[in-house]
């Protein structure tokens, strides 16, 4: 029987099996930030041990920096304790940092793609749950705890249980206005926000070949949110063109003999999935979310699902949700009032996603109604913004342009939506409280967010896009 | 770093009946600024336990005195969303040894199980048996078995089995932890990065 991509790359990283228990699993690249590490880092400090391999790990400080006035010193002085820790950290143990200021500073999976540190075959962790983004080009990455954070310090390796492997394919072809985060939200509201727990997914289909690899990184990074462990992509021409020439891809002779390897990355024909699950993209609308996990989502012209037609168990919790959320059932998602847009995170806060919405508001103004939010997904990518002009022309419309970092996606640093205010956001969560105490998240894709943010309510970005 | 040992547990629960228990639920991110493991029990489900003036919320479970005990009892899909294991690390300084659900979001379950917490996945209808049975007696015991991996309801007798990996489960006993496994191989992973290398 023929492998799946997921086995080929797995297998080549097992280097013990424990008798019905984990695998232990050998670690290419290690991620890290300055939120889950400290603690880590204190372990192996206690125990007496160096890191293992350092030039396996890079690390910048994303989750809590400030997004304006990064050439200051961070005011709040238990985030500048973490960020001057990593600093520490990285600096006794000879980790390397793209420390606040640094040109590659930058959100940890922004800044893996953009370095080339993320390449074909490999197994990469990080302390974050979206390090599945890197699954966009066929790398097992997955996100871990900080006890693991320290065990891949100390040893280089993590002991995980294999998961099992779903595919989820989607054929056709996209409607216009259709991106990938509809696609990913699409995929998440059929199959529940718990639909993939314990699985580990492979994208397949028309869809994703088309995609670029940043639209293919936001479908991997929200793999989790459908409790997958990871997502992956088969690596193709365009995954090569992607990683060629970046800082860690290989160079020369090197760079052949990689591209031999990764071209044979991919699932057998033959190969048998624990399960397998068929989208057609002409289903595929632009997505919103209306609830409290990123399984509440339905087509943008669509209404939220009435109390009716929710089974009977989940009805409390949905109730919940929609009285968080300031909603009723069966109420119509057009036309409803917004008052924040932020456009950024690890899902959709890279250079493409920049272009889409300064393509969209280019002449046009925000709406009076709404704070706009721009945050890059890093250095690298506010450096591309500012040099295509799309700084200007969204500053021009009115939006605020911050410095990089995680910012209104988990609202750990100022960046936070005010109670009962209601925000679209092109990050992964909408979870309780996510962007901010009280505050209510509306996802949806970086084209939506344009429209919203030009119009100051939910709407379809298509009726704007045929004018 | 040892973990605590797992001691078979009797003790009452805290009911939760809530579906979709994430991580920014259980411990919200501005709380993530420590660099220690400890203190994090002080805020857990902070937003749901204060209000805006950090007043506590009384209709909430924690701040109810009628709900104790060693165990958590949650609604499905417990745990989802974010890695942070100050999840777990809330959770276990609270003061809570065992958590109970229909099923856990994976990266929470490998949380708990490192910091010594047994995530136990239960039948739906047993969950539901579980929670009944708490409004009926918020004094109603509960016996945690992690050796013959069986739940009981004191109350009615009714006992259900648990899965876990029998490594993890040895860990938990023993009070080991992974990395002291991992370096127990150290020469196996030098072996297997010196034959890549080649
Ligand atoms: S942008 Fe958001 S989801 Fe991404 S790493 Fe930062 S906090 Fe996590």
């Amino acid at each position: 029987m023929g492998k799946t991509l997921f086995d080929k790359i797995w297998d080549a990283h097992v280097i013990d099996e424990i008798e019905g228990g984990p695998s232990v699993l050998y670690i290419d690249k290690h991620l890290i930030h300055e939120v889950t590490s400290p603690q880590a880092f204190n372990g192996i400090n206690k125990r007496g041990l160096k890191v293992r391999r350092p030039e396996r790990t890079v690390a910048t400080p994303d989750h809590n920096v400030p997004t304006i006035d990064q050439h200051l010193p961070i005011k709040d002085k238990l985030s500048k304790y973490q960020v001057d820790k990593l600093t520490e950290n990285c600096e006794q143990h000879g980790v390397e940092l793209y420390g606040l200021n640094h040109p590659y500073q930058g959100i940890v999976h922004v800044v893996g793609p953009q370095m080339g540190i993320t390449q074909p075959g490999m197994t990469m962790v990080c302390g974050d749950s979206h390090t599945s983004t890197h699954g966009a080009f066929g790398t097992i990455a997955f996100g871990i705890g900080t006890s693991e954070v320290e065990m891949v310090l100390a040893t280089q390796c993590i002991l995980q249980p294999k998961p099992k492997k779903m595919r989820i394919t989607v054929n056709g072809s996209l409607k216009n206005g259709v991106t990938s985060k509809d696609v990913i939200l699409y995929i998440i509201s059929e199959i529940s926000a718990s639909g993939a727990t314990g699985f580990f997914v492979e994208y397949a289909g028309e869809v994703f070949r088309s995609m670029s690899m940043e639209a293919r990184m936001t479908v991997c990074n929200m793999s989790i949110e459908m409790g997958a462990r990871g997502g992956l992509i088969a690596p193709d021409q365009k995954t090569f063109d992607y990683v060629e020439g970046r800082e860690y891809a290989p160079k020369g002779t090197d760079w052949d003999k990689a591209i031999a390897k990764w071209t044979k990355l991919n699932t057998d024909a033959d190969a048998v999935f624990d399960e397998e699950l068929k989208f057609d993209a002409a289903d595929i609308e632009p997505m919103i979310t209306y609830g409290t996990n990123p399984g509440m989502g339905v087509g943008i012209t669509g209404s939220i699902p009435s109390v009716g037609d929710i089974s009977s168990k989940e009805v409390p919790s949905f109730q919940k949700s929609l009285e968080y959320m300031g909603f009723k059932d069966g109420d119509v998602m057009i036309g409803k009032k917004v008052d924040y847009v932020f456009v950024g995170s690890c899902t959709n806060g890279r250079i493409e996603d920049l272009r889409s919405v300064a393509d969209f508001v280019k002449g046009k103004k925000k709406a009076d109604n709404i704070t706009a939010w721009i945050v890059p997904g890093s250095k690298q990518v506010e450096k591309q913004a500012i040099k295509e002009g799309i700084v200007d022309v969204l500053e021009e419309a009115g939006f605020k342009m911050r410095q990089p970092g995680c910012s209104a996606c988990l609202a750990m640093n100022d960046d936070k939506v005010p109670k009962g205010k209601y925000a679209v956001s092109t990050s992964n969560r909408n979870f309780e409280g996510r962007q901010g105490p009280g505050s209510r998240t509306l996802l949806a894709s970086p084209l939506t967010a344009a429209a919203v943010a030009i119009t100051g309510k939910i709407i379809d970005p298509r009726t704007i896009l045929q004018n | 770093m040892a973990i605590d040992k797992f001691r078979h547990t009797i003790s009452t629960a805290v009911p939760l009946p809530i579906e979709n228990v994430d991580t920014d639920q259980i411990i919200p991110a501005r709380f993530l600024k420590a660099t220690t493991r400890d203190g994090f029990g002080e805020n857990l489900f902070r937003d749901w336990r204060y209000d805006n003036s950090d007043q506590p919320i009384p209709d909430f479970v924690l701040n109810n005195p009628i709900y104790r005990g060693k165990i958590l009892v949650g609604g499905k899909n417990f745990g989802c969303g974010s890695s942070r294991e100050h999840a777990a690390w809330a959770v276990g300084d609270y003061g809570f040894k065992v958590v109970v659900s229909s099923f856990f979001a994976d990266i929470f379950k490998n949380n708990a199980l490192n910091n010594g917490i047994l995530p136990i996945t239960v039948s739906e209808d047993f969950l539901a048996q579980i929670f009944s049975e708490i409004e009926k007696d918020p004094d109603v015991k509960f016996e945690v078995n992690l050796e013959s991996q069986t739940f009981k309801i004191t109350s009615t007798a009714v006992e259900t089995d648990f899965d876990i990996n029998p490594y993890k489960k040895k860990c938990l006993l023993n009070g080991y932890d992974d990395i002291d496994y991992l370096l127990s191989i150290s020469d196996k992973i030098e072996t297997f990065e010196t034959a890549r290398a080649e």
